[in-house]
């Protein structure tokens, strides 16, 4: 189980954007979503995706409005704009190259072990 | 998205700010009691739940701040901050008026002084390319800077090649008719290049034309702008309008800039042609002229100098009579002009550096103490999320905070002080010194106080941030603040002590001995009665004065009219007054002692009859000047003890002749008395062999008359101008004033009254802060030593224990200052070599008293902490915590 500072650096903006292509979430099940996908191995300090949706915020990748649950309890909902969708394509292909390039690097060491 | 768009939700988040918070605030809220509600019913207990929710979701403090970051501009945490120091100081205002005002003095006193020297030495002289400008002289063992001769002058000109132009002033006065009568308006009599080397042009009219300083020509001249102004209204047809300058008609051609000065002879109104129309300038032997040349580029000053020097001894080959001993002095003009003012300068710059220093240190010290005391609060703020640089922003916005508030005080400080010392410096004074009115709040100025400010600023930035280590802050949330780390400060503090005590010494040992060598030089043997003595000068016109009788006969009838006047006890008149200067000087030969041709240097006086009587000089030998010694009767000489010593020493001098260097006939004048020395020079200077002439047997055409007076003398000037003025409206008297005046205001005196006078109000106001310091720190230890007393009381220490303790601490470190600090005077007394009199750099009462005085004083700032220590009550020492 590892804190924020393990996760890949640049790596929680991408997954929030991933998350949201599914439909709008708010924060906690965006952060209940990311856990359940990695089978609770990335468990980040949870408030930290609020920073980080704010940066989304800024940069119009995703949109907010404030909705009422079944509960009648208050809560902001989060939804994949455009921009976002074209943002997350970015970011998805940086990403796979990072891994293709971490993978290459790390074959030997698997051929050893 | 833009920048621009990104911009633009900034901006309208400002305006959104508290709606963002609390919505935030609620979101989070929200997601961390979900978490909470998750682990419960995964059956974790209440309180657990609550716990570890907490955990998973993080600090909110941190988080909150960092989405408040992603989405608020930068400089508004800056704001908050600067919000936040503000506040701080108002909570503590003693802390922060303190602070504050120490920092005005320290900034205050250094920009001062650092305008000063900005307008004395900095700025540049305001003439084009004011460094190839040198100042150039004949020179000989007695006067490194001496006078230039007209016909040396014409063969520099000559045959130099390092100078693209070489020129030549001198100062005259002249009498000019005004509305009020007759007036002696001062002047300088330059060589037709002289505008045209300092690079400086006329706003109204033209410069000299090159040959117009010939004697075919006819007199020009040129006005200064204020005279332009003052006397003539600014008229535009003053340009080739002809005034009568000492009887001469001089056509004026142009009016100087309102900017020009020339520091030399700062007071000039006109400046004429220099026309070699008087016998001196037709004499290589005679040097009344100052030499001003413009280095062609490339060319150093020595290389100038050593040019210069060849010349010279070319000359002193060819001329052996008039040029023996004449060597050559080449220096930058600016050195030239400011060379007095100099070292006092460069002593008041160290001594207000010091103050500053202190005030500085007096406020890191402060800041230290409040460090320690606000560890518990950035302890909590740390815990709270506050990052470890935003906790140092922090100090470095109060920093910025206090130092701009202390910088704004100080230079209303410094605009204030600048206003007095002005003041402080007389008009004649001022007169030689032009390039003080330059003196404010110049470009060089700002960036200094700006540098000043940005150093003072680091400090205190970097002073508490010292003590912000994160381990330490934890440790004093668990342990509430009781001693963390206070060893540290209190080393820290207690040697900033040390250097404050130290330089306290360093500037008290100076201003002491400032004050003591001031002392010295006004009470100096001056060989006469200065009290009760009017003076005024005498400017003869050329026009009804050319004989030699007629000077006389009017100097005579003038001495006895104001002889009559009531209240006057006696009356002399002098060519040169007492305490002016070695100057003025003559060339002599004794006959019937062997002479090798060495010009024999002595100064030269023609004085009445009364003169010695008037001042109440002593007679040693022989006989003073009597009616008869006039010019019908053979020549009669007296001179001064100094004389007497170095040319006859075991001789009677009485009965002796003196002559010129070559004993021709006419010169030949006979000893008939020696009287004590008359300072003739300034407080500080050597006092030099004198004769005085009897002033009816060489009548000069400018005079000085001496009144002894029984009522105060500055009541009789009025009374003796207008005697004058009775006698002859044309004329001209100048330098109404007393003796003792003169002297009070004499360069030398001035110099070193007000060297000492600064140097004193520096000592003073260090000597305070360095007691407040002081005081500071044994205070604060002792507040951080009260459960250690408490226990040490609670154990059975006596009361006189506790006293001791404390005070033995506290007179380790002035001690330890005061050893220090007296090693530094000695080295800084050594620095200011220059402008002591009379003391030695290691005055041993001056150091002596000066110990005695911060040793009680730092006795008596301890005491009362020490009191306080053994007074604590050990039971509520250590039920307090």
């Amino acid at each position: 189980m590892s804190r924020k500072a393990d996760l890949m650096p640049g790596t929680l903006d991408m997954m929030i954007l991933k998350t949201l292509t599914r439909g709008s979430l708010h924060g906690y099940a965006i952060a209940q979503s990311i856990r359940q996908m990695s089978d609770d191995v990335l468990t980040v300090e949870e408030g930290s995706l609020y920073p980080a949706l704010q940066r989304l915020l800024l940069e119009a990748w995703v949109k907010a409005e404030w909705k009422r649950t079944p509960s009648n309890r208050r809560v902001r909902v989060y939804t994949l704009t455009a921009t976002g969708r074209k943002q997350l394509g970015v970011e998805l292909s940086r990403f796979e190259q990072m891994v293709a390039a971490i993978g290459r690097v790390m074959r030997d060491v698997e051929v050893e072990g | 998205m833009s920048a621009a768009g990104r911009w633009m939700n900034r901006l309208l988040f400002l305006f959104r700010r508290s709606k963002f918070e609390a919505e935030l605030r609620e979101e989070m809220e929200f997601h961390r009691e979900q978490i909470e509600e998750e682990l419960r019913s995964d059956g974790t207990a209440g309180t657990e739940a609550h716990r570890r929710a907490a955990v998973q979701f993080g600090n909110t403090t941190r988080l909150r701040e960092r989405s408040h970051d992603v989405v608020a501009f930068r400089w508004e945490t800056v704001v908050q901050d600067i919000r936040y120091a503000v506040r701080q100081m108002t909570h503590s205002p003693g802390f922060a008026i303190t602070a504050i005002l120490m920092l005005a003095l320290g900034i205050g006193a250094s920009v001062t002084i650092f305008a000063f020297v900005d307008a004395a030495l900095l700025q540049p002289l305001p003439y084009a390319q004011p460094d190839r400008l040198m100042d150039v002289t004949e020179s000989l063992a007695l006067f490194p800077r001496g006078n230039l001769s007209y016909q040396d002058y014409l063969d520099w000109k000559r045959l130099n090649t390092v100078f693209t132009s070489l020129e030549i002033y001198n100062g005259s006065g002249y009498l000019l008719q005004t509305a009020e009568g007759t007036e002696a308006v001062p002047g300088v009599r330059v060589s037709a290049g002289f505008f045209h080397t300092l690079g400086v042009v006329p706003v109204e009219g033209r410069d000299f034309r090159p040959g117009e300083d010939a004697v075919s020509e006819a007199p020009v001249g040129l006005l200064s702008y204020a005279t332009w102004q003052k006397r003539f209204g600014g008229r535009r047809d003053m340009i080739g309008e002809t005034l009568k300058l000492s009887g001469v008609p001089t056509t004026i051609i142009g009016v100087l800039p309102p900017d020009f000065q020339f520091a030399p002879r700062g007071s000039a109104e006109i400046f004429t042609t220099a026309q070699p129309t008087n016998g001196c300038e037709k004499r290589r032997s005679c040097h009344n002229l100052y030499g001003i040349g413009r280095l062609k580029d490339g060319v150093t000053v020595a290389t100038a100098l050593a040019e210069m020097k060849g010349i010279a001894q070319q000359l002193e080959r060819q001329y052996p009579d008039s040029n023996r001993g004449q060597s050559a002095s080449v220096m930058p003009l600016a050195r030239a002009i400011t060379g007095d003012v100099r070292p006092i300068l460069f002593v008041l710059l160290g001594g207000a550096a010091l103050l500053l220093l202190i005030a500085c240190v007096n406020v890191s010290n402060l800041l230290l103490v409040r460090a320690e005391k606000r560890r518990q609060e950035m302890a909590v703020r740390g815990a709270l999320g506050a990052s470890r640089v935003r906790l140092a922003r922090q100090y470095v916005t109060e920093g910025l905070v206090l130092v701009l508030l202390g910088t704004a005080a100080g230079m209303a400080v410094a605009t204030v002080m600048m206003r007095v010392l002005h003041a402080m410096i007389s008009k004649q004074m001022l007169a030689g010194m032009p390039y003080l009115q330059g003196m404010g709040l110049t470009a060089h100025v700002w960036g200094f106080t700006v540098t000043v400010a940005l150093l003072a600023a680091g400090l205190f930035s970097i002073a508490p941030i010292l003590r912000l280590p994160m381990a330490a802050l934890r440790q004093s949330l668990s342990d509430g603040g009781r001693s963390g780390g206070s060893t540290f400060w209190r080393r820290l503090g207690a040697n900033l002590v040390i250097v404050e005590v130290a330089i306290a010494v360093v500037l008290l040992s100076g201003a002491g001995l400032l004050s003591k060598s001031l002392w010295k030089m006004l009470h100096v043997d001056l060989g006469f009665e200065s009290d009760h003595i009017a003076t005024l000068s005498v400017d003869l016109p050329a026009r009804g004065f050319e004989k030699d009788t007629q000077r006389a006969q009017f100097a005579q009838s003038l001495l006895d009219r104001i002889q009559s006047l009531p209240g006057v006890q006696s009356v002399g008149l002098t060519t040169t007054l007492p305490v002016s200067c070695n100057c003025n000087t003559d060339w002599v030969r004794f006959v019937g002692k062997p002479y090798n041709g060495i010009h024999n240097e002595v100064d030269n006086r023609e004085v009445s009859a009364a003169f010695f009587q008037t001042l109440r000089a002593k007679l040693v030998r022989g006989r003073l000047f009597t009616q008869s010694d006039d010019a019908t009767h053979p020549k009669v000489v007296l001179v001064n003890e100094s004389l007497a010593k170095k040319y006859f020493p075991g001789e009677d001098p009485i009965g002796k002749k003196i002559g010129d260097t070559e004993l021709t006939p006419n010169s030949l004048r006979e000893i008939i008395g020696v009287v004590s020395d008359i300072k003739d020079s300034a407080l500080d200077a050597e006092e030099w062999p004198a004769e005085y002439e009897a002033f009816a047997q060489d009548p000069s055409s400018y005079f000085s008359v001496l009144v002894r007076t029984s009522p105060r003398p500055e009541s009789m000037l009025p009374a003796l101008s207008a005697a004058v003025r009775a006698l002859n409206p044309e004329v001209g008297v100048e330098d109404q004033t007393t003796l003792e005046q003169r002297i009070h205001d004499s360069p030398s005196a001035w110099l070193h009254r007000s060297a000492a006078w600064l140097m004193g109000g520096f000592a003073g106001i260090a000597f305070l802060l360095s007691m407040i310091g002081l005081y500071g720190t044994i205070s604060y230890s002792v507040s951080q030593r009260k459960r250690e007393i408490g226990v040490r009381m609670a154990l059975g220490a006596q009361r006189s224990t506790i006293h001791g303790m404390i005070l033995r601490e506290a007179g380790r470190l002035s001690c330890f200052g005061i050893v220090a600090g007296v090693g530094c005077s000695i080295a800084a007394a050594n620095l200011m070599g220059s402008l002591l009199f009379g003391v030695r750099t290691w005055d041993v009462a001056t150091l002596a008293a000066v110990v005695v005085l911060l040793a009680a004083a730092s006795l008596l700032a301890c005491y009362l902490p020490s009191r306080r220590a053994a007074t604590v009550n050990p039971v509520e020492a250590l039920r307090a915590e």
